[in-house]
């Protein structure tokens, strides 16, 4: 469990490091390590170069505005958990973060690597997708703003061009009389979901406006679906309403079977899970509207 | 008079290195040595066509590379097989290397030593293997189809059959008022220790000395085989055991290739070299256990009272079989438990299959017996409608029938007799540890929430402190200070600790002054090994009657030089004194000063014990029959085992709709014996449930249909978290003590996962409810999405 040879590079501007990547076809980003370093220790993955970011200046920032929250290259997913004014700007972040493998993991991994890692069974790219957020990245031909509808092509792949680093990631806000939840189902804590769901509800009055979820662990790219139809109808949630919002989600999703899983039982869980997510998004989005 | 140590629960000695991380594994030692990375079989079963080495060789810092075409000698035969069997007709074991085949992913081809680690994997990446691809056998269910073998000359793929009876069992069921037929499955699992196989060895070419360190249960066997196969003397190698972080059984095999290959590296390059296994080597090649298919005839009365027991089972054990049958017999001897079978039979098939050898893990067979007994208990319970813990009751032997001898042969070669225990008392306090009896009211409580309760309860009965011998020795030295050197090696028990403290009542010395070396060949040749929870009783048993001997030896030599008599003294806090007269003593310190006659004094209290301070010059300075040195060499080796008892009891709450299995609460009851240091067994029983956990509900080896192991890493193979275990266990203890050995204990090592998969079965299938009589949960581990499927399954057909 030793790395193949590769070749090192360790950046001290970003214009250095974007230059390094695209010098070497065959050039990896390091930032924080966390899923890249494993598939280089067991020689899944041999990179000719690494180009480490961790010495560019100013990307480790975490800042929020009424607008949303800025999460720098660098910000930990510990830091941005920690971060007090992005939960309250957008608490499905936290509620996420939360989920994300353990501590020691969330110290060093950061919150856009996993983003740009597009990994399907990881929660803030769905985070990212059911928010509507985006991805500014910095290449040799400037810089540009990708939309999370347009970042995820596949399992494990990005939108981003070989020699493009990602910069900051923007969350949007939570909306007014709007509600969020997160839930998950992993074999043990901190594991890999066998699904997950982010459910997201706006109310309107009594009534449910709006009502989304994105999945992970069961499609090949972060999905969110629109559950609207199946609740719209109801003022407060039926479990008949929940029931079918399940069987709406699960007809745009693909759950496949696993050693940890099979292909039924993460349908069960697309379906139990959608209804708890929903419901937990719809009590969030009523105690908020009492308590601006 | 000193505060007896013993049954005090003494803080660990080790403690202090271990979480400051100051211990020493075999990893810190011998820096700057070689490293070695082994190339291993990609393919399940094959045989080798060809090995092209040539692309290595030329590699900067690459020293040598090793393929079964180097070895010579006894390094060119078979490893091994450690314990032959009458039964065991189709024994087989692997080469250090292999030679012409290949039988698991993992085994071990070719050997090579480079500066680092890192160049040796590269340089394992450049040789070349052309392979012819052999049928694999995976699983049971392949390997007694025998369709395809794996060795040739192997028929049916059986290495052994065994059969053991008392009575007549077939008969006894045919007759019974009631019978019940069950099959179970019991998947793989493994040890997995934090730290995984290493071993460093440096050839001494001035002294022609071997010397080894490695990560091993028995530092003994591992210089007995170093020594064969590499054609030295025996006194020629010292094998020494560092800190090991984990052993659970995989590091009894002796030797691994390794243990073996890196000495013979050592001495053909003249340089340290160093081996340390990474983890998906591990999961791939070092060893597995637990698999089984079972199947059980039993007859039964009206109370659930058994009347005879037909048991087969066929047991996977691996590619190969050097540690011979040692798991299916423990399962089919331990099987019964606490319970009387009046009539039992039992018959075992070990069978081959292309997968990672099977030998001991923590629990060794019993895990799979007392499944196998516990599920039948609650069958019958089901049956007949009656209470799970009144049928278990109905069928335990009772404390006045010990010694009970069940006439069959234990894994040992001796009878299997158990020597004493109290089983309905041990029930009544599991039953009332848990809430047995106040339960169904919670269970409705909970029901009424929309969750889920079931409660479960399993019994064990565990042979431990196996022979042949342990020995120890106990040296006084001038300073006062006590060395206490035992053969056996540590592996985070706390060993330093618990034969300190016997030493120190016995010899009557202050626990501080007492330092306690295991595993280390230099200092105590003759040992066994750590296994089998053997070392409290069999070491523990060897350092008293070491210490006991020392302190005859002080008493004696004490006696002269107060002109008293022996029967007028006793040792306390250090000093031999006068009962009575205290300012009558003598240190024990000075005693071992005068019991090494010197001519030349190097210090002021050997001054002491110098030709003209000290002896009567009428008689020789050394009495007849005496020895120089205040110390004493024992050995305890007792006439046959002694048998540890137990109860688990855990209520769980299962998830209506996801199927996830929360533990609420986990009582154990426990008898070992007396109890040498209650914290140690209580630490010993959090870790062995823990693994428990980890076996019943989390942990199974993915073996695809090509005999790939699918989750060789801890990403994958679900050993649980902290998270995932109970955050409390009650303990209760019961402490009958062993007739066999003079501290009256039993041991305690491999309790705690012993009933695991059987509790848990009986747990979920109580919260379930999934057939309205009878089993319906008959293969373990169980997962979340195991039980979905099973819950769909009893919907579609609920017979």
């Amino acid at each position: 469990m030793k790395p193949a040879p590769f070749a090192y590079a360790r950046p001290t501007d970003l214009a250095s490091a974007v230059e390094a990547l695209a010098g070497n076809a065959d050039a990896k980003v390091l930032a924080g390590g966390q899923s890249l370093v494993p598939l280089l220790s067991m020689r899944l993955a041999a990179p000719a170069m690494l180009v480490d970011i961790n010495r560019l200046p100013d990307l480790d920032h975490v800042t929020s505005d009424a607008s949303g929250v800025r999460v720098g290259a660098l910000a930990r997913h510990a830091a941005v958990l920690a971060d007090d004014e992005a939960r309250r700007i957008q608490p499905l972040l936290a509620l996420a973060l939360a989920n994300v493998a353990h501590a020691t993991i969330r110290n060093r991994g950061t919150t856009v690597g996993s983003l740009v890692h597009a990994d399907a069974a990881a929660e803030m790219p769905v985070v990212l997708c059911l928010l509507g957020g985006s991805v500014d990245v910095v290449g040799p031909r400037g810089r540009r703003t990708v939309a999370a509808a347009d970042l995820f092509l596949g399992p494990l792949e990005s939108s981003l061009a070989h020699d493009e680093i990602a910069v900051e990631a923007f969350f949007p806000a939570l909306a007014a009389h709007t509600g969020v939840a997160f839930r998950e189902v992993a074999r043990r804590h901190g594991d890999y979901a066998l699904c997950g769901v982010a459910g997201l509800v706006r109310l309107e009055g009594p009534r449910i406006a709006e009502a989304r979820a994105g999945y992970l662990s069961v499609s090949d790219v972060p999905t969110v679906i629109d559950l609207t139809p199946a609740l719209s109808s109801s003022e407060s949630l039926s479990d008949e309403a929940l029931a079918a919002a399940g069987e709406l989600a699960l007809a745009a999703l693909d759950p496949q079977g696993d050693i940890h899983g099979t292909a039924a039982y993460r349908a069960q869980l697309v379906r139990a899970l959608t209804a708890r997510t929903l419901r937990a998004a719809y009590d969030d989005a009523g105690r908020r509207r009492e308590q601006p | 008079m000193t505060t007896r140590m013993f049954g005090e629960s003494v803080a660990r000695v080790e403690d202090d290195r271990f979480l400051r991380g100051t211990g020493r594994y075999v990893d810190d030692l011998g820096a700057g040595a070689l490293q070695a990375a082994v190339l291993r079989s990609p393919h399940a079963h094959a045989r080798i066509v060809d090995i092209d080495v040539s692309a290595v060789l030329d590699v900067d810092g690459v020293h040598a590379v090793f393929t079964y075409d180097d070895l010579q000698g006894p390094m060119a035969e078979p490893l091994p097989l450690l314990i032959p069997h009458p039964a065991l007709t189709h024994g087989r074991t692997q080469y250090a290397l292999a030679k012409d085949e290949v039988n698991h992913v993992g085994e071990a081809i070719a050997f090579v030593v480079a500066d680092d680690r890192y160049l040796a994997e590269d340089a394992v990446d450049k040789i070349v293997v052309t392979y012819e691809f052999l049928p694999p056998v995976v699983g049971l269910a392949a390997a007694r189809a025998a369709e395809r073998l794996v060795h040739d000359d192997v028929p049916g793929n059986v290495a052994a059959r065994l059969q053991q009876h008392v009575g007549d069992a077939p008969s006894a069921i045919a007759a019974a008022p009631h019978r019940l037929s069950l099959d179970l499955d019991i998947e793989r699992s493994a040890s997995t220790p934090m730290e995984g196989r290493g071993v460093l060895a440096r050839w001494d070419t001035d002294s022609a000395r071997m010397q080894v360190w490695t990560s091993t249960q028995t530092s003994t066997g591992v210089r007995a085989a170093v020594a064969a196969k590499l054609g030295l003397d025996l006194g020629q190698v010292d094998v020494i055991t560092p800190d090991v972080g984990g052993g659970f059984g995989v590091k009894i095999v002796h030797p691994w290739p390794e243990e073996l290959l890196v000495p013979l590296a050592a001495r053909v390059l003249g340089e340290p070299v160093k081996f340390i296994e990474d983890r998906r080597e591990h999961f791939i090649s070092a060893a597995h256990e637990r698999a089984q298919v079972q199947h059980v005839e039993v007859g039964f009365d009206d109370d659930g009272r058994l009347l005879g027991l037909d048991v087969e089972f066929w047991h996977d054990n691996g590619a190969y079989t050097p540690y011979g049958l040692i798991v299916p017999i423990i399962t089919s001897t331990q099987l019964l438990g606490p319970y009387k079978p009046h009539n039992y039979r039992v018959t075992f098939e070990s069978l081959y299959t292309n997968t990672v050898i099977v030998t001991p893990y923590r629990g060794a067979g019993r895990p799979q017996g007392v499944y196998a007994m516990e599920r039948t208990m609650d069958a019958i319970a089901a049956y007949l409608g009656k209470d799970r813990a009144e049928v278990r009751a109905a069928n335990f032997i009772q404390p006045d029938e010990f010694p009970y001898d069940h006439h069959l042969t234990f894994q040992d070669g001796r009878p299997l007799i158990y020597d004493s225990g109290d089983y309905p008392q041990l029930l009544d306090k599991i039953t009332a540890l848990i809430g047995w009896d106040g339960f169904e009211a919670e269970r409705a409580e909970a029901a009424a929430r929309g969750r889920r309760l079931g409660i479960g309860l399993a019994c064990y009965v565990e042979g431990t402190g196996v022979g042949p011998y342990e020995g120890a020795h106990v040296h006084v030295e001038t300073s006062g200070k006590v060395k206490v050197a035992i053969g056996l090696t540590t592996q985070g028990q706390g060993h330093q600790t618990a034969f300190a403290q016997i030493v120190a009542d016995e010899l009557g010395v202050p626990f501080e002054s007492v330092e306690v070396v295991t595993g280390d060949t230099r200092r105590m040749p003759y040992a066994v090994g750590t296994f089998a929870s053997r070392a409290a009783v069999m070491s523990g048993s060897a350092v008293q009657l070491a210490a006991r001997k020392t302190k005859e030896k002080a008493l004696r030599i004490a006696a002269e030089a107060l002109e008293a008599s022996v029967d007028d003294l006793e040792i306390v806090e250090g000093s031999v004194r006068v009962k009575g007269a205290p300012d009558s003593s003598i240190a024990l310190g000075t005693v071992a000063v005068l019991s090494n006659p010197l001519r030349y004094a190097f210090d002021e209290a050997s001054g002491a014990a110098t030709q003209f301070s000290v002896g009567d010059p009428g008689k020789p300075p050394v009495a007849d029959g005496e020895e120089p040195g205040l110390e004493a060499r024992e050995f305890y080796s007792p006439e046959r085992s002694t048998f540890a008892a137990g109860m688990h009891a855990v209520v769980v709450d299962i998830d209506p709709d996801t199927a996830e299995i929360e533990i609420v609460r986990y009582a154990v009851v426990h008898d070992c014996g007396n109890l040498i240091n209650p914290m140690i067994v209580q630490g010993q029983i959090h870790g062995g449930v823990a693994q428990g956990v980890g076996g019943a509900l989390y942990e199974r080896m993915e073996y695809d249909e090509f005999g790939q192991l699918l989750n060789a890493s801890f990403m994958d193979f679900l050993m649980p978290y902290v998270t995932e275990v109970p955050d409390g266990i009650e303990i209760d203890h019961l402490e009958t003590p062993s007739p066999l050995n003079k501290l009256g204990i039993k041991g305690a090592g491999e309790a705690g996962v012993i009933p695991s998969a059987a509790l848990f079965a009986s747990a979920v299938e109580d919260a379930e409810r999934l057939t309205p009589s009878g089993l319906a949960i008959t293969a373990m581990p169980i997962s979340p999405s195991q039980l979905f499927e099973l819950r769909a399954q009893h919907r579609k057909d609920p017979s």
